[in-house]
């Protein structure tokens, strides 16, 4: 991909997390970005060198990544909680059950402002983006779409079903590193208000 | 240190230098000046850093007024430059005394000009950078009237005060692309049509990318998972109108990626107007 990237492609989310591991570990890139189930390698030479070099990781066994665990205030008060309870056969407090029962894994962290993609949306919630976008999603609202859950950093127009909203900062330009969130760390959230 | 005043900012200026390189995996744009080469230059001419803080001024139409002598340099589109009313030339060092106002006027060709001053803008940096990231609004702010604008000492590069020459921009830039991780969605003739056709930039085109208009491109149905993407990416949605990314692109994005511009050519679309063309060759 370019001159000097290479596009992986993996089979789920925890390859990527496992290959993206092995190459920050090895030091073969300069940069390692984590896509759903890709992953983008960026080097100083050919797009041929690298590849042969992320074939070589094939062999290594990446070190078991512990991340850290979040607990995430949630109110559930988002403006597609009744279309998403409606859409599943469900009652709104069984979404809101079904969402802050699971653990998340955050699987990476793109767009803008370090929008953290999460894994781990039970089956029962999983939905199309929506049909039409918003213009304007409101900062720190908690979405769903396909069998991702995410917080949007900012406002910006979205798809995403929104459940509620967090106040919790996912990302903060003054902090080093900004995102709340490191790609292997777990999340779980739990309702208030 | 010196200051200069935003006596107009145009319809958008900001600072840029050579962005926040290496923040793609936590979800930070690269950002940087739109016409890197064109800040390097302006950069260069005044003994500073190639990366020093510049400012980006859209369309042109900046005015600033210097409160202490400083000198400047203005380069990328091609304006009329004048300080007090006098004409003066792009790409060389321009000494600006208390009082005397820089004017650059609309560009008579390119989109981008870069006003730089010697010792560079001492703007906040966040996150490494002094760019203004128009995505996700990181970065000092775009200058509005009445700013005051610290430039930093110089630290002691060499000034060139002769006139650096400079070739004209291409009426119709072509772009050289590299194919792209998914190029096998678009069908065989998309794929030759995006480099035959003239490409129209449409006027919701802004740092974030370039929305192009030509041709419809034909494209396999059907999504991909959020994957990681590079400025000079070429997307393909589902429209079958390509989308070229710019320096403030979201660092992952949905749509399939069928082609990266070269580097190289990333000032050219830096400098592609709205309703101006363009054009694509694969290399």
């Amino acid at each position: 991909m370019g001159e000097h990237s290479v596009l992986v492609e993996l089979d789920d989310p925890a390859a990527v997390h496992r290959l993206r591991a092995a190459a920050l570990a090895a030091g073969i890139a300069r940069e390692v970005v984590a896509g759903w189930r890709t992953l983008l390698l960026t080097g100083d030479g050919s797009p041929g060198q690298l590849a042969g070099q992320v074939e070589q990781l094939g062999t290594v066994t990446a070190a078991a990544v512990s991340g850290r665990h979040h607990e995430v205030p949630v109110h559930y008060d988002g403006e597609d909680l009744s279309a998403v309870a409606a859409a599943c056969g469900l009652s709104e407090q069984d979404v809101v059950r079904l969402h802050s029962g699971a653990t998340y894994v955050v699987v990476l962290l793109g767009f803008s402002r370090g929008f953290p993609y999460l894994a781990g949306l039970p089956q029962e919630l999983s939905l199309p983006r929506r049909a039409t976008p918003r213009t304007r999603v409101p900062a720190g609202s908690v979405g769903i779409a396909l069998d991702q859950c995410g917080i949007y950093p900012m406002a910006s127009p979205g798809g995403w079903q929104l459940l509620g909203h967090t106040e919790h900062p996912v990302f903060d330009e003054q902090r080093e590193p900004p995102n709340l969130f490191d790609i292997g760390d777990t999340v779980h959230f739990f309702q208030v208000g | 240190m010196g200051q200069l005043t935003v006596v107009s900012p145009g319809p958008r200026a900001c600072f840029q230098d050579l962005g926040r390189l290496g923040r793609a995996s936590q979800g930070v744009p690269r950002s940087g000046a739109a016409d890197r080469g064109a800040l390097r230059r302006g950069n260069r001419l005044l003994g500073n850093e190639p990366g020093a803080a510049g400012i980006e001024a859209l369309f042109g139409s900046l005015v600033l007024e210097a409160v202490d002598e400083t000198v400047v340099a203005v380069t990328g589109a091609p304006c009329a430059v004048t300080v007090d009313g006098r004409r003066e030339a792009m790409d060389v060092s321009l000494r600006l005394r208390p009082g005397e106002q820089l004017r650059c006027g609309a560009p008579t060709a390119g989109l981008r000009t870069y006003v730089t001053a010697r010792g560079g803008f001492a703007a906040t940096a966040v996150l490494g950078s002094r760019s203004y990231d128009e995505l996700g609004h990181i970065g000092p702010p775009p200058l509005v009237e009445g700013d005051r604008l610290v430039v930093e000492d110089a630290a002691g590069g060499q000034v060139w005060w002769e006139p650096v020459p400079v070739a004209p921009p291409a009426a119709v830039p072509v772009l050289r692309l590299c194919r792209g991780p998914r190029d096998d969605w678009a069908s065989p003739d998309a794929l030759a049509l995006l480099t035959s056709a003239p490409w129209t930039v449409l006027p919701q085109s802004n740092r974030t990318g370039l929305r192009l208009s030509g041709p419809v491109l034909e494209r396999r149905a059907g999504e991909l998972p959020s994957e990681p993407t590079l400025p000079g990416s070429v997307q393909l949605p589902a429209d079958g109108q390509p989308i070229l990314l710019g320096p403030d692109c979201g660092t992952t994005g949905g749509y399939p990626i069928v082609g990266v511009v070269r580097d190289a050519d990333l000032d050219l679309a830096g400098q592609a107007a709205p309703g101006s063309l363009l054009r694509f060759r694969w290399a």
